[in-house]
């Protein structure tokens, strides 16, 4: 087991309905301990490729190995190395945080301790509560909750904090912390560009069925898409300016003597970093310039 | 890393067991809280038995060898068993995992590492669990309210016995086949409810089967609600009774034949079209 062994490994990745093709050859690995953040538009092809990596769907072609074995043929023994948050779904919920947390412990051969991991959601005062009657964000807890029951070394995280109110948020990347300093291994997709900038270590940009780009944090779109922007009002309206040099920018600017209205100076985020990326990589469709939370 | 277990080289024996009994419990408090279901397949048969005894209370039903008048409550108490083998099993399961498909459960099962065979553990147990409490429910409603005079018979019980979980299983196990059927969970009830409701107008369970024409007896004798109604009513109609059969005796080879029959094909159709979650093309 090195530091550098793949638990995620995905090579050409295709997808077809038809002549319709959902992934157009995606490549990547994921590291042991690493989280990894899958971005796109909706639609994109994140789902279909997180749902290939469970198990779910089958590829048209490519290759894909989840620690170690075709997701294709994975068995049982496989799943329980697996811990798999899906997008919300519908469950009728009859029966309570406890009792479903509990039930689904005894699927693992190695769960982690019920009530620990209903505290770590957050939901000690719900735990008798029957699912159905929690709000839309407690339900998503209660399914990270399952997600993670079986000490999973592969967490699937798909849109997971969806619902979420700020507070439940941030407990939430703190439980993911503390599921990273154990050495699980997550791939997550989210809307949130925040979140991902907060949680992985890398990221890959997903749009029309291709992998636009991978990198750390701070690599993706490459260095010029972090060049600072300063921005301020006049009266013909808004300007920006991208510069490496600002600071001359904001000089000249005082040189009219007049202070500037609104005068600020952004280094691009995360998220203003994806958006031109997406837009760069789909002229035709205004659609997908939409983060869509 | 030390928190991240080592991967498990296999599950330890008896697995499969273990969960599927696991699961009968989680099936079975599930159930109960689910009051429409409770009362659509759990209390349905009861409250037929309760119509049915009091509209007909003055109609005669025939008599037996000793020239004891039987009443409806008595007639309709066997039809109504074989309804509660219907609706417990074929009904509710069809419905039942049709949603769960639709739902998200199946999927999230799925991704789970539970075998299929301790969900069908599960399944297979909450119908025996609440057709045994629907039958028993019958049975001391019957004797006490109606007054309906139970067998002594031993012979007759082991009858029942045999009827009841045969009855029971197949009818589950065509019920998990036929949750194929709906396209999503909210149709299941439109596209279930009508196939039970006239299985059980031909088979002889609201309608006496002896006053059908011949035609429809035979078409009825394809599936195996009416073998069913007709083994219990060799159970709780007095044996004169069986006069009134189609071939003038109760015929339990045939049900034993036609039921295991449809177990078969209900077994195999399971095994063909069941599936955690709708796989893509």
């Amino acid at each position: 087991m090195t530091d550098s062994e793949a638990v995620v490994s995905v090579r050409d990745l295709r997808k077809t309905y038809g002549s319709f093709s959902a992934l157009d050859g995606v490549s990547f690995d994921i590291q042991r301990g690493e989280t990894f953040a899958l971005l796109g538009p909706n639609g994109a092809g994140k789902s279909t490729t997180i749902e290939i990596l469970e198990g779910y769907r089958n590829r048209t072609s490519g290759e894909a190995s989840v620690l170690g074995i075709d997701p294709h043929k994975g068995d049982l023994l496989w799943k329980s190395r697996l811990g798999i948050v899906l997008q919300s779904t519908g469950e009728s919920g009859n029966l309570t945080v406890h009792e479903q947390l509990s039930h689904f412990a005894g699927f693992y051969e190695n769960s982690r301790n019920v009530d620990d991991v209903i505290a770590a959601v957050g939901l000690q005062e719900k735990s008798k509560t029957r699912i159905g009657k929690l709000s839309g964000g407690q339900r998503r807890r209660v399914d990270v909750a399952l997600g993670i029951i079986g000490r999973p070394e592969l967490l699937f995280l798909d849109e997971p904090t969806t619902g979420f109110d700020p507070e439940a948020r941030r407990s939430f990347w703190d439980l993911v912390r503390v599921l990273k300093s154990e050495g699980t291994t997550i791939l997550l997709t989210t809307h949130y560009l925040d979140e991902a900038a907060q949680l992985s270590d890398r990221a890959g940009v997903i749009a029309g069925g291709r992998l636009i780009d991978i990198g750390t944090i701070d690599e993706i779109g490459g260095a010029e898409a972090r060049v600072p922007i300063v921005r301020w009002h006049d009266a013909t309206g808004v300007q920006e300016r991208r510069t490496h040099e600002p600071g001359a920018v904001v000089a000249d600017l005082m040189r009219s003597g007049v202070e500037p209205d609104g005068l600020e100076i952004v280094r691009p985020s995360l998220e203003d970093v994806y958006l031109e990326l997406v837009a760069a990589n789909s002229p035709s469709s205004i659609e997908s310039l939409e983060p869509s939370l | 890393m030390t928190a991240i277990a080592a991967a498990p080289l296999r599950f330890a024996p008896g697995r499969t067991l273990r969960l599927g009994l696991s699961r009968i419990g989680y099936e079975v408090r599930a159930y109960f809280r689910q009051g429409d279901s409770v009362f659509f397949t759990f209390l349905f048969p009861l409250v037929f038995l309760t119509i049915f005894s009091v509209a007909f209370s003055e109609q005669s039903f025939g008599t037996d060898a000793s020239g004891h008048k039987v009443t409806a409550a008595e007639f309709y108490l066997p039809a109504m068993l074989a309804a509660g083998l219907l609706l417990s099993g074929l009904q509710n399961m069809a419905i039942d995992i049709a949603g769960e498909k639709s739902d998200g459960t199946l999927k999230r099962l799925g991704g789970s590492p539970l075998p299929v065979f301790s969900y069908f553990i599960g399944k297979l147990g909450q119908v025996l669990v609440t057709g045994i409490l629907q039958a028993a429910l019958l049975l001391i409603v019957a004797a006490t309210a109606f007054q309906v005079p139970l067998p002594t018979d031993p012979a007759r019980w082991l009858t029942f016995a045999w009827v009841f979980v045969l009855g029971v299983s197949t009818c589950a196990v065509l019920g998990i086949a036929l949750s194929a059927l709906p396209r999503t969970g909210k149709s299941a009830t439109a596209v279930i409810i009508p196939i039970t409701l006239i299985l059980q107008f031909i088979s002889g369970v609201y309608l006496n089967f002896s006053q059908l024409p011949d035609w429809l007896q035979n078409f009825a004798s394809i599936f195996p609600l009416k073998w069913l109604a007709q083994g219990m009513r060799s159970v709780f109609l007095p044996d004169n009774f069986k006069t009134l059969e189609p071939d003038g005796s109760w015929n339990l080879t045939g049900v034993l034949i036609a039921t295991l029959i449809w177990l078969v094909v209900g077994l195999v159709l399971c095994r063909i079209t069941f599936r955690w979650i709708r796989k893509d093309t």
